[in-house]
């Protein structure tokens, strides 16, 4: 058995949130303590970012804002008004896969997929602050990416060719 | 972007929308014409060897009839799609089926599709689990490439009027060898036909010799697909009307619940409370808005009778009163201590831990009159079917489960919780409603790896050699207790098996990862090693000594001689271990290499090199991954997890408390697989992560001396044993 109910409307805040999201003007009116995650998972469709622990631990949800990783799970939407977001899905520019992408398939960087694009984008960040970074600078800005799978030597060796192609050099 | 949309608020975009999926009418109507191989799974062929200590309770269909699935089928333009009942959860059938495929069809791996755990399309399987799919599954699925490729070719040989024997196969074009312009695709000759093969008999399969595809190393065919965002995992999925779930759990496992005070959400807009005898959810369009109203749900529940913690467990596994079957014996227990001249008794204990995969178990249930259709994260999509069908009333036929990427599964999806809860709800609200377990109910639902005991009394005769082997296994299943040593006098029971049995854990427990081999590797090899030193010999040498199977002797070799390994008896400070295991028909050797920190207790692995023998290996590359990641898997169990509970309550949570591998973790891994390819296929998913916890605790006694007996090895239980 059960019961639907139809009630009045709920008592927390909405309010029209815009934003960029992959290189396009969205609009969303929602209410303000939602969630960047769920707003782009369930009102926008964009399933790139994934749920994995909703309280910032495992990484899985990362996304950029203003090419900055963010963890989405935790992320007000709020937060993001008149920003810049970029999620896996527009990562890729004109149909050319992004140097991390490419870098990631080349070295089978991954199993499962479920933390991908939040390393990916994670990766992203890092190599911004760090174009020429060591093989233990990578490790240090990837520490807080959790992968079940064991996919992680693959994925330090995917970060250190993706940096040297973004330098202009030839993938090792 | 590569997909420019526009984003209406509260819709369902485009291309987010699971696209209807083909029905089996469909399907036939598409196949109108082309070649179609079935499979009869009959004890001749691809009867699939059962995995004789899984539990009975997972729904497996007997087999008794043909099924009405093909394996594949090759449309007019020469595009071969094949079917599988097994899925992919990053373990890589995507990329090996079609690769050994390709290989006994002699077409291009790049005109394979392939169509996974779909339980109206695909073939009937019993699940995707115990390293199978290559070893078991795998010959059935080479015969039915290899008897499309033999009408193919009689076809052929009738279209170019020249005998089969005078025929070359490539890429799916056949050659007459005789006059290499007369030619015909395999297109061609099925076009505007419609062939139908049932395969009874299997046909030979190509020799090592004849392989162009097996046996060369192929990235991953769905890379492209997960480091773009498109590949779509049950979550995912999305269609019209569909609702999100959040549901009432108990605060502990064995608390019933007395009442539920709703009245508290029955102020909120777009709520639906759907209860039911065991299932009280709220329903919304909003999934964290259904989370926030089930907060509100006021539920009162008996407390749990249990009184079992993460400390006292040990004493009470150890105490169950069942009785131990014998699962090996040989000569005389009695005989062999009357040899020994020095004994050594041990008891080893590992704690409960996590499958931890990434994705929560997930579902998407649709109830549409007597139907179903569930999209879910499960290893076992046709067992999945069954337990859902069961819950509905509905007839197993009725019920549709497709799977979609699975986000790791390690034997934690093997159940369907989730998609009977998401397939219970649809039915209950008439609407569409996916299931997506928190964290929180991830921890608290997961059939976790049973802690368990072991009691190993040994002892050494006065040659040095082991005299007497008596190993009795409690709670971890009887499943990689075999002694792989030659010891005339031994015996291995064991009590219980990693299912249960039922009423004795304090929550469900089930398979993880190579079920039982962790704890019997960690137990069996930290056994050999102290009796290796009792002997004042080197650990390899002392092992060498006592094996007599070619393939233990080859990758314990193997790992030697690529590691380097100079021998030392002893206590050597260099922080090195080996160990040894055997597990779905593969063997494996590791050696490694760690630092311990004696002020913090904190153990860092610098070396791991895992020689394996896993007989003919259809892809290198797959099979690297999977020792790589046994390995950082495996320093989980061994460093860190466990989990913690009091009085029913599971205090790990979440990831801030239960502390999964890490990049900084992991060490230098080096693979080496073997060459056997004149040997059937053996299992790869599994048998490297079980000598992890054997082989850190063996190196971290070579570097402390301190012999830690519990897994995981935590910080605190190194400093104890430091101390101790």
């Amino acid at each position: 058995m059960h019961k639907s109910f139809r009630y009045p409307p709920a008592t927390s805040m909405t309010e029209t949130v815009a934003f960029r999201l992959n290189d396009q003007p969205v609009q969303v009116r929602v209410a303000t303590d939602r969630t960047l995650l769920w707003v782009l998972r369930t009102e926008l469709g964009i399933t790139g970012p994934k749920y994995g622990c909703g309280i910032s631990q495992c990484g899985a949800c990362t996304v950029l804002v203003d090419h900055r990783p963010v963890r989405a799970c935790n992320a007000p939407i709020k937060s993001v008004a008149g920003k810049d977001v970029v999620t896996i899905e527009g990562l890729a520019q004109g149909g050319a896969l992004h140097p991390i992408q490419q870098a990631f398939i080349q070295h089978d960087a991954l199993q499962c997929g479920f933390c991908t694009s939040g390393m990916i984008l994670t990766a992203y960040g890092f190599l911004r602050t760090h174009p020429r970074p060591t093989r233990a600078d990578v490790i240090a800005g990837m520490d807080q990416n959790l992968c079940r799978c064991g996919a992680h030597v693959r994925i330090i060796e995917a970060i250190l060719t993706a940096a040297t192609t973004m330098q202009g050099g030839a993938a090792p | 972007m590569s997909s420019p949309a526009h984003f209406p608020s509260h819709s369902i975009p485009p291309g987010a929308e699971a696209p209807r999926p083909a029905t089996r009418r469909d399907f036939l109507k598409n196949c109108a014409t082309g070649l179609i191989v079935w499979v009869v799974l009959g004890p001749r062929l691809g009867a699939q060897t059962s995995e004789a200590s899984f539990p009975v309770t997972i729904k497996v269909r007997p087999k008794d009839a043909a099924d009405f699935n093909a394996f594949l089928r090759i449309g007019e333009d020469g595009r071969v799609t094949c079917f599988t009942g097994k899925i992919e959860m990053g373990q890589g059938p995507i990329t090996s089926l079609p690769q050994m495929l390709a290989e006994e069809l002699d077409v291009s791996l790049d005109d394979v599709d392939i169509v996974m755990g779909d339980t109206d399309l695909c073939p009937f399987d019993q699940g995707t689990w115990g390293s199978m799919t290559t070893r078991s599954f795998g010959p059935t699925w080479r015969a039915a490439g290899a008897a499309a490729r033999g009408v193919l070719l009689g076809l052929a040989a009738e279209a170019l009027h020249v005998p089969v024997s005078q025929l070359t196969v490539s890429a799916g074009v056949v050659t007459d060898s005789k006059d290499p312009s007369r030619h015909i695709t395999y297109g061609q000759l099925t076009k505007g036909q419609r062939i139908e093969r049932e395969l009874t008999v299997p046909p030979p399969l190509k020799q090592p010799a004849e392989f162009k595809l097996i046996g060369k190393p192929l990235l991953r065919r769905d890379a492209r697909d997960k480091v773009t965002g498109k590949a779509q995992y049950s979550g995912d999925i999305r269609v019209p009307g569909m609702l999100y779930a959040s549901i009432l759990r108990p605060p502990a496992h064995g608390a019933k619940l007395l009442r539920v005070d709703a009245t508290s959400v029955q102020g909120l807009e777009g709520v639906t409370l759907v209860q039911e005898p065991g299932l009280v959810a709220v329903l919304h369009e909003l999934p964290d808005m259904a989370e926030a109203a089930r907060g509100k749900l006021h539920a009162e529940f008996e407390p749990s009778p249990s009184r079992l913690d993460d400390k006292n467990i040990y004493d009470f596994l150890e105490h169950a009163d069942l009785k131990p079957r014998v699962v090996a014996q040989k000569g005389s227990l009695e005989q062999g201590r009357a040899r020994a001249v020095r004994q050594l008794a041990t008891t080893y204990l590992n704690a409960y831990v996590a499958h931890a995969a990434m994705e929560t178990h997930t579902a998407l249930a649709r109830v549409e009159g007597d139907r179903a259709t569930v999209w879910a994260s499960t290893q076992n999509p046709f067992g999945a079917r069954e337990e859902i069908a069961q819950a509905l009333g509905f007839p197993v036929p009725n019920v549709r489960v497709i799977t979609p990427f699975v986000g790791g599964g390690f034997g934690g999806k093997s159940f369907n919780l989730e998609a009977v809860e998401a397939a219970r709800l649809a039915k209950a609200s008439g609407r569409p409603v996916q299931v997506c377990w928190t964290r929180e109910e991830e921890f608290f639902n997961d059939t976790f790896r049973p802690a368990a005991v072991v009691e190993v009394q040994s002892g050494l005769d006065s040659a040095g050699r082991i005299a007497f082997w008596d190993y009795d296994v409690r709670f971890a299943g009887d499943r990689g207790s075999d002694l792989l040593y030659d010891v005339a006098d031994h015996r291995i029971t064991a009590v219980g098996n990693f299912n249960g049995p039922p009423g004795f854990h304090p929550f469900p427990v089930g398979a993880w990862r190579a079920p039982g081999c962790n704890t019997n590797a960690f137990a069996r090899e930290s056994q050999i090693d102290q009796l290796a030193a009792l002997a004042d010999a080197d650990p390899v040498d002392f092992r060498l000594r006592h094996l007599t199977q070619p393939r233990a002797i080859r990758v314990l070799r193997a790992a030697a001689e690529h590691w380097g390994w100079q021998p030392a008896a002893g206590v050597s400070g260099r922080g090195l271990g080996v160990a040894i295991g055997m597990d779905a028909g593969t063997y494996v050797a590791t050696i490694a290499e760690v630092a311990v920190d004696r002020a913090s207790g904190k153990v860092t692995v610098k070396r791991v090199l895992c020689a394996q023998e896993m007989g003919l290996v259809v892809n290198p590359a797959g099979a690297t991954q999977q020792v790589e990641g046994s390995v950082t898997m495996g320093l989980g169990y061994a460093l860190s997890e466990e989990i913690h509970f009091k009085d029913g309550v599971v205090l790990d949570t979440n990831f801030d408390s239960y502390d999964l591998p890490r990049f900084s973790w992991v060490p230098k891994i080096e693979t080496i697989l073997l060459d056997a390819r004149d040997t059937p296929s053996q299992g790869g998913g599994e048998p490297a992560i079980i000598v992890m916890g054997a082989v850190l605790a063996n190196a971290v006694h070579d570097a402390t001396g301190a012999r830690l007996l519990a897994l995981p090895m935590t910080p605190a239980r190194i400093k104890a044993a430091l101390q101790a």
